[in-house]
This record gives C-alpha cells, structure tokens and sequence, in this order.
C-alpha cells in the first residue's frame, strides 16, 4: 500500500510510535548516550585523537550548536550563516573572565548566554527585517566581523588568544580532569537534555505555532495577527543562547581561545550537521550533528583524504535522502486522505 | 465600522505606485475595485492591512488614523485579509490553517468551535478536508480556505484581494456567492478583482483605478451599465 522510496522511509517512526514506546526509546537512548565515554576502546575509538576529547568537541559541542541553529534555520525558516559569531561570544567570555575574574565556569555560563542574547537582539534589530538570501549575507558578515574583532583588539590579546582559561570546578559527582573528560560529556549532554526540553516545549505553543506559520509564509502570517518580528527575534536570540552555552564550555575545555577557531567554516560546518540531519527535525539534526562532528576524527587515519573522504559523504547522503537523515514530518507531500472520518 | 482612505501615496523606491487614491467603504457595503494588472490594487490592499508603508496619506479605520499600526495589530481591531494568491500555509492541515487565523485572539475553545462552525457552514468543502494539507488542496479549496480563515479572525471588515483569480468559472460564481452571504452576516467587504463583471455584480459600490488613481467611482449597477466601462473592463463593448 505504501510506497518505499529511500527519501522518506523512517520519517515517521516517532508519530507512529504510542507514549510506552516514546518513553523507552527516549530513556535507552539517554542512558546509551551517556555511556558512550566508556566506549572507546572498540570500533568506536578516533585514531590520534583521544576518544573521550572528540566526543566532547567536536561531537556534543556539535550537537549543541546544531539544535541552536536549528531554532532559527529549521524552526522559524531564517537562514543564519554567522551561527559562530554567538559561540565566539561564548567562548571569549569565558576566556576573559576565567583569567581576569575568580569566577569559575558555571558563574560565567550566565553571564556568556546573556551576552551572546545580547549580540543576538543588537544584530536582529535591524537585520531581522530582511528575508531569505539578506538576511544570510548579512548574518555571515556578523559572523567575520566579530571574528576580526577579536583579532584586533587588545583584551582579546589578538591572534595569540587567551591561555590558561582555568578548568571547571567539579561539580558534585562530575569531576573534570585534562586527562579525563567524561566530565565535560556528561555536562555537554545535560545542555543538550535542556534544549531539546525547551525546544520541545515551545514547539507545541504559540511560539512553535508562530514559527511554522513565519516558515511557511511570512506575509501570511502577519496578516494572521502574528507579530512576526517579535517571535523572529525570540528565534533568533535562543538560537544564540545556545550557542553562547556552547562557547563557554568550549573555552573551558579547550583552556584556550583564539580568533582562528572561529571562523566562517564552523557556521558552514553547523548548518551541514542542521541539513545533513534533516532539517527542522531534532533528532534529526542531532543525529547529524554527532555524524559530522564524529567522522572526521574517526577516519583520520587516511590523514590526507580525510577531508575529501568526509566531502564525499556528504554528497553521496544528500543525493538519496536530500531532506536530511531524519527529514521532518512532510505534509505538504500527503496524500488525500479519506476526510470523511474527520 | 467605516474604513476610508483619505489621499493614499505609496511608492516602491523612487516609484510611485499609488498616487493619491481616496476611498470609502461604509459600514455592511461590499466595495470593489475593480482596474488592470498593475494598476495598484494589490498595493491598496497591502497598504490597507499593513504590509507595505504608505508615503503619506491616512487610513481611517473606526474614527482613527492607523496608517502607522503595524499589520498584526491591525488584524485586532478588525481588518482581516485572505492576500492576494491566497496564503495558505501548505504544510499545516485546514484545520491549523483555521485555527493560525484565530492567533491573535485568545479565545475558549468554546468560540473557536462556534467559529470553525460558521466557517464550515460557509465552505462545506473545507469540513471534508479538516485533515488534509493547505498544499494538496485545489485551487478553489485553498480560497475557500483563505477566506475562512480570515474569517476566523472576527472581522468587521474582510479585505480579499482577487479570490476568483486562477479559478474555473463555476468556482468563480460559488466564491462571490458566499461572498454575498458572507456580506449578509454583517461583515464589511472591500473587493479587489479583475473579474469585473462579477465584482460589479455582487459589489453596492466600486471605484475603478489606473495607474494609481481612481479614476471612477459610482454604484456598482450604475458601472455594469456604463458603456465605456464595459468596453474596458467587461468586453462586451464591441457588440
């Protein structure tokens, strides 16, 4: 009766799935995800990278990022290409208050997210205004301009970076040791547990409501009395909370920041996890998010090709699932249904 | 519920697209407006619900200037639009799509019912289709379904921009039929159309625009009969 067609197939395992399945698939998967630092030793493990770094950043660090943009690109249809600029933000703050400040990480978390919302508001003022391929030209310019900033100018200690960004403090039973990251996994998986959470939430409200109808037909939905500026901009600025989140563990992991990590390919390379996965579905993107960030150390074994290796499967993926992995619920697609039952 | 616009400019960039239009439409009229392609209606109608800024001109809508009220608050007061080429959100169901056109209110769930009640009284066609996507109806359902769910926004006046357009003829006829029903239940209409001679049909008044001026405005029946009107506009003149 139905079709199989390779683009499609698996789309809607989870609508069709009852509440008992939904809680098993979510509670099995959280605690195998969280497992997955132990898992290092067999097939899983990255050559030359130590196993239990890559799994923090780039992978969770991904994941994060990808869900972040995904409220603005998947949700509400605006195309950012200057995600990074949020994580930069993120990353720095914590990199200039971890050294000039007896803050620690988790003091600065805050103050990072409020930051990075801060950018967010500063930029979509007056940019949010603007459609489509605008608005992406305008965000990418955001994205090199904080970037360059932080190249030259003085507190940011320019190209050298800053260096000895402290380490967390440990937090209960989460220790976070140089040699062991488990740690910084464990609270990486904790941040993504809550996006997913809110996203989730907001999804089934006005909010989710007023983002598909922007996404659809922007027009449309301001004569519905949606106040689409508004609710754009809430995007917007989530989606740089999320990354700001991810910045500030990134730059206290990582002890050290400079302006080189953020450039324009890490928001290219977020988008990809946010497409590759299928756009505006989460596990979707998740799932992308952990591939693109994963494989390029898993096969970096072939050193040189890696990079074309990893192109490749991106084409090859694309090709026959064009919507993404896990594309999102395609209604626009549905066969007649028989409407008399309604 | 008297909406008038009083000596409307608007420009697009150094363009100017409406050039000192004024217009009434008083309370339980259908107005039309009737002109060519590129003539400014649409623009009138955008500038009316807000989409486009106008240059300078007022839009008196219940004794107040709202020319400076952003569109979906205008949706509040009572202007409701199905846009021009219809709108719908392909990828919700109707029902969504109905239900996006109540946004703005905060309604029980009682008056919802009661609203999608009346909006399937109107559009049987729409009840069948509760279920389905915007996107997979047909031309004349996805009008069906723009103007219920303006609808479903209360309006006391509707703003619909040319819903015969891409239609086949007896759709066309069913649409303006409702429309007149719509008008008995005591919402005001202002009409942009190109199909003339049903807009004249079913319209009290109507004001003809050219290249952003009107340049007649009279009883609709008074237009049906006006010789140069038909040549122009209904192509009968030859006759």
């Amino acid at each position: 009766m139905k079709n199989f067609n390779l683009r499609d197939f698996g789309a809607d395992i989870w609508e069709r799935s009852g509440r008992p399945v939904r809680v098993t698939i979510v509670m099995v998967t959280i605690g195998l995800v969280s497992l997955l630092p132990f898992a290092g030793a067999g097939f899983l493990a990255t050559p030359i990278a130590a196993y239990d770094a890559v799994l923090v950043y780039p992978v969770a660090i991904f994941v994060l990022m990808a869900l972040g943009l995904n409220i603005v690109v998947g949700k509400s249809g605006m195309l950012d290409l200057g995600y990074v600029a949020f994580f930069a933000i993120g990353a720095y703050t914590m990199g200039f208050l971890g050294i000039h400040t007896s803050l620690n990480t988790w003091e600065i978390m805050p103050i990072g997210i409020g930051l990075a919302m801060f950018a967010g508001v500063l930029l979509g003022i007056p940019t949010l205004r603007l459609r489509g391929d605008y608005l992406a030209i305008v965000t990418l310019g955001f994205g090199e301009i904080i970037r360059i900033v932080a190249l030259n100018v003085s507190w940011t200690n320019g190209p050298n970076g800053i260096s000895g960004i402290p380490m967390p403090p440990d937090l209960g039973p989460l220790k976070f040791r140089l040699d062991d990251q488990k740690g910084f996994f464990w609270v990486v998986l904790i941040m993504i547990l809550l996006t997913i959470w809110m996203i989730r939430r907001l999804s089934v409200r006005r909010p989710g409501r007023a983002w598909e109808a922007i996404r659809q037909d922007e027009d449309a939905a301001e004569l519905m009395g949606v106040p689409t500026f508004k609710y754009k901009m809430w995007s917007f600025t989530l989606g740089a909370a999320v990354g700001g989140a991810a910045g500030v563990l990134y730059g206290s992991k990582n002890l050290f920041v400079a302006p080189e990590m953020f450039t324009l390919n890490v928001s290219i390379l977020i988008l990809a996890c946010v497409v590759f996965g299928g756009i505006g579905n989460i596990w979707g993107v998740i799932v992308g998010g952990a591939i693109l960030g994963y494989l390029p150390d898993r096969i970096r074994f072939i050193s040189d090709a890696r990079l074309l290796v990893f192109g490749l499967v991106l084409i090859i993926v694309m090709n026959f699932r064009p919507d993404g992995l896990l594309p999102r619920k395609k209604r626009e697609k549905a066969i007649v249904k028989k409407g008399a039952q309604a | 519920m008297r909406l008038e616009i009083k000596d409307l400019h608007v420009h697009y960039g150094k363009i100017e697209a409406i050039k000192g239009v004024s217009i009434v439409v008083n309370e339980g009229e259908i107005v039309t407006l009737i002109g060519a392609n590129g003539a400014g209606k649409t623009t009138i109608l955008k500038t009316i619900s807000g989409l486009r800024p106008a240059t300078s001109g007022q839009i008196i809508f219940n004794g107040e200037d709202i020319s400076k009220v952003p569109a979906h608050k205008r949706v509040d007061l009572g202007l409701s639009q199905a846009p021009e080429g219809r709108g719908i959100f392909p990828g919700m169901t109707v029902l969504e799509n109905l239900e996006m056109g109540k946004f703005h209110r905060h309604d029980r769930k009682s008056e919802m019912d009661e609203d999608l009640e009346k909006v399937y009284t109107l559009f049987p066609r729409l009840k069948e289709r509760v279920s389905q996507a915007g996107g997979t109806l047909s031309g004349g359902e996805q009008q069906m379904l723009a103007i219920g769910r303006a609808l479903m926004a209360r309006p006391k006046v509707l703003l619909l921009d040319e819903p015969s357009m891409g239609l086949a003829p007896q759709m066309i006829a069913n649409i303006f039929r409702i429309i007149t029903e719509i008008n008995k239940t005591g919402v005001t209409i202002l009409l942009v159309e190109q199909n003339a001679q049903q807009a004249l049909q079913r319209a009290h008044r109507a004001y003809i625009l050219e290249t952003g001026n009107v340049t007649k405005e009279a009883k609709a029946s008074d237009l049906l009969n006006d010789p140069a009107v038909r040549e122009a506009y209904l192509g009968t003149g030859a006759h």
